[in-house]
């Protein structure tokens, strides 16, 4: 059957055997393995990292929305001395394409993370522009174009596999970080992350999140999200990780048929441990039905 | 060892005191895969407005009929959906999740002190624990499932906070007026009850494994939202964050940092 497909994509350079992979920090390895065989992925985004542990922010982190979630897990993450020992090695097994979402303070902090993951079998980089939870750092680099290119060029210049730079949504023009990013060097795009948002109990009258606000994601953004990579992928020419919401197979072709290349799988994987796989069959469905036999031919079949 | 994800079926779906419900769902890879009392399953609710899976503990295995129990409490939108199952209706499972209560121990005397939703989990303890087990429940207004503790040969206190049913006041009131034997206290409920438990074992000097809840976003130890601080002398701040759902639910009452 899917067979006569290909569904083969390529993001600066490197091939993924198909267009799913797996949203950062909805993603871990050894739990997902539980459910699934991740060589059936095209690539695996891992949470995102910094150069030293950073312990998160307090609890409740998350919740519930209509149609969404929020969460302020603030990047708790072990650090990238502890993800090359005990993460990579359990990855380079897997069978698919290893991207590691990088998170950072300050561009010391970034650039620190991609020298130590040079030498490693890592293949993409995928920059972290713009969590909106962190205080201190993340936040100025995504919103303003100067800051995105800056932190691109910056990172760039210290890396040795391929930038992917992961835009923030939270801006006025999302095409004008866009560039600036390409202009920098950017080998490639992914978007969007979280939507800043918030909730407040109105029976106890305590925002739900003990940071108050969070990042907004989930089915209820797909709207934005596909708006967003509609325009980036008109004004540049870079290959686009698109999602936001993304729940079945087509979300995933609206997202392809919007410009992205390939796409990643978010708060759906936490809706259903097995989405990543659920959404590739439906992928295969819609372009067996529409007659497409690669993701170029969706891309193209965008009638406007 | 590991989750499953499942389709169980529903077998059964009965209100069994006001707002709570008792299920048994037919779930064989996850039934089979059970190791401890105080794990939790993941339901996921069908409609689609509601993304995450709701945490509820398993209540009772029965690995011949490969069927979970859970008893549940309806509090909102997901828990309200799941009382609209009817028999051989589909739910959607993961699971078995968890660090449960550990009774590989030689204990003999054990406490099981539950409150509210904390109950269910205690059930399925009772009937692996070897040895006197007696068991002290609170509830608000109505107990459930004390019948079913009796079934399997516990002594069982009950207190409610109206005083409608067993006597007045919370479980530590029992326990002070009571004299009960304890090598080993387990308990699951709200954490100011946990709290008050952990320190009134501390001064007796018992060990006590409680069952702790937080708010959950995948439920499988994937996005660290579910966090709570455990006591770690290797880190400098001499705490780090442990995932409720996968390094938990139960830990050492003396492990865990109750301020807050
Ligand atoms: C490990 C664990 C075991 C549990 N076992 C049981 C059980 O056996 N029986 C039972 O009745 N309840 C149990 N609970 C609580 C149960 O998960 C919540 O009551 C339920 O998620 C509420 O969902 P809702 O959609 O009806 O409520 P809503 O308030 O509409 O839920 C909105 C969101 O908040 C979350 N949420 C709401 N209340 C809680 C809560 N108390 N704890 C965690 N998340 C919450 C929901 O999961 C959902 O994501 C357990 C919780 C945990 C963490
Ligand atoms: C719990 C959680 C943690 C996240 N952590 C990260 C992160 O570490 N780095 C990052 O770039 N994006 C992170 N994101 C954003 C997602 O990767 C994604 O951009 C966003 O959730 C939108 O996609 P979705 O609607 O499919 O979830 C996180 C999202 C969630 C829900
Ligand atoms: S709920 Fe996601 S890690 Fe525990």
């Amino acid at each position: 059957m899917n067979n006569k497909l290909d569904l083969s994509v390529d993001i600066a350079g490197v091939t993924l055997k198909n267009p799913i992979t797996t949203a950062s920090g909805t993603f871990a390895p050894r739990e997902f393995a539980q459910f699934m065989d991740l060589s059936e992925l095209g690539g695996v985004i891992v949470k995102g990292i910094a150069n030293v542990p950073w312990e998160g922010n307090p609890t409740p982190r998350v919740a519930e929305t209509y149609g969404g979630m929020l969460n302020a897990v603030g990047l708790q993450n072990p650090g990238v001395d502890y993800f090359i020992e005990h993460d990579l090695p359990y990855l380079e097994k897997s069978g698919t394409k290893i991207i590691v979402n990088i998170a950072g303070r300050t561009i010391e902090d970034y650039c620190e993370v991609v020298e130590k993951l040079a030498d490693t079998n890592v293949d993409l980089l995928e920059l972290n522009i713009s969590c909106p939870n962190v205080k201190e750092g993340g936040i100025g680099f995504g919103t303003s174009p100067e800051m995105a290119a800056k932190v691109t060029r910056e990172v760039k210049a210290h890396s040795r596999q391929p930038l992917i730079v992961k835009l923030s949504p939270n801006v006025t023009d999302i095409v004008e970080i866009a560039q600036a990013v390409a202009e920098a060097g950017a080998d490639g795009l992914s978007l969007i992350n979280t939507l800043v948002g918030m909730k407040i109990d109105v029976n106890s009258k305590k925002a739900v999140l003990a940071n108050k606000i969070g990042g907004f994601s989930g089915p209820a953004i797909k709207p934005v999200a596909v708006r967003m990579v509609y325009q980036v992928a008109q004004a540049v020419d870079l290959p686009i990780i698109g999602l936001g919401g993304i729940m079945t197979g087509e979300d995933a072709a609206e997202f392809i048929l919007a410009g992205a290349d390939a796409i990643s799988v978010g708060t759906a994987s936490f809706a259903n441990p097995r989405a990543c796989i659920d959404i590739k069959e439906e992928l295969i469905n819609y372009m067996n039905k529409h007659g497409f036999k690669t993701i170029k031919e969706i891309q193209d079949a965008f009638k406007g | 060892m590991g989750a499953k994800l499942e389709n169980g079926v529903v077998i059964s779906n009965d209100q069994i005191a006001k707002d709570i419900y008792s299920m048994f769902i037919k779930a064989p890879n996850i039934a089979n895969s059970v190791e401890m009392p105080g794990q939790f399953i993941n339901l996921y609710p069908k409609e689609k407005h509601t993304i995450l899976p709701r945490p509820i503990s398993i209540c009772e295995v029965d690995s011949k009929e490969e069927t979970i129990r859970v008893v549940y409490q309806v509090v909102g939108d997901g828990t309200g959906q799941f009382a609209k199952l009817k028999r051989e209706d589909e739910i959607q499972v993961s699971g078995p999740i968890g660090n449960g209560f550990d009774i590989s121990g030689d204990h003999r005397e054990h406490l099981l002190v539950g409150g509210g939703v904390g109950v269910p989990p205690l059930l399925e303890l009772s009937k692996r624990l070897k040895g006197n087990v007696t068991v002290v429940l609170g509830f608000r207004d109505e107990p459930y499932l004390i019948e079913d503790f009796e079934k399997y040969g516990a002594k069982v206190y009950v207190a409610t906070e109206s005083g409608k049913h067993g006597s007045k006041g919370n479980v530590l009131d029992i326990l002070k007026q009571e004299d009960i034997k304890i090598d080993m206290a387990y308990s699951c409920g709200p954490k100011p009850m946990l709290k008050a438990l952990n320190s009134w074992c501390q001064e007796k000097d018992i060990p006590v494994q409680v069952s702790l809840e937080e708010r959950m976003a995948c439920g499988i130890g994937v996005c660290v939202g579910c966090v709570c601080k455990k006591k770690d002398s290797g880190n400098k701040d001499g705490w780090s964050y442990k995932k409720t759902c996968t390094d938990g639910p139960v830990f050492m009452g003396s492990d865990v940092i109750w301020d807050e």
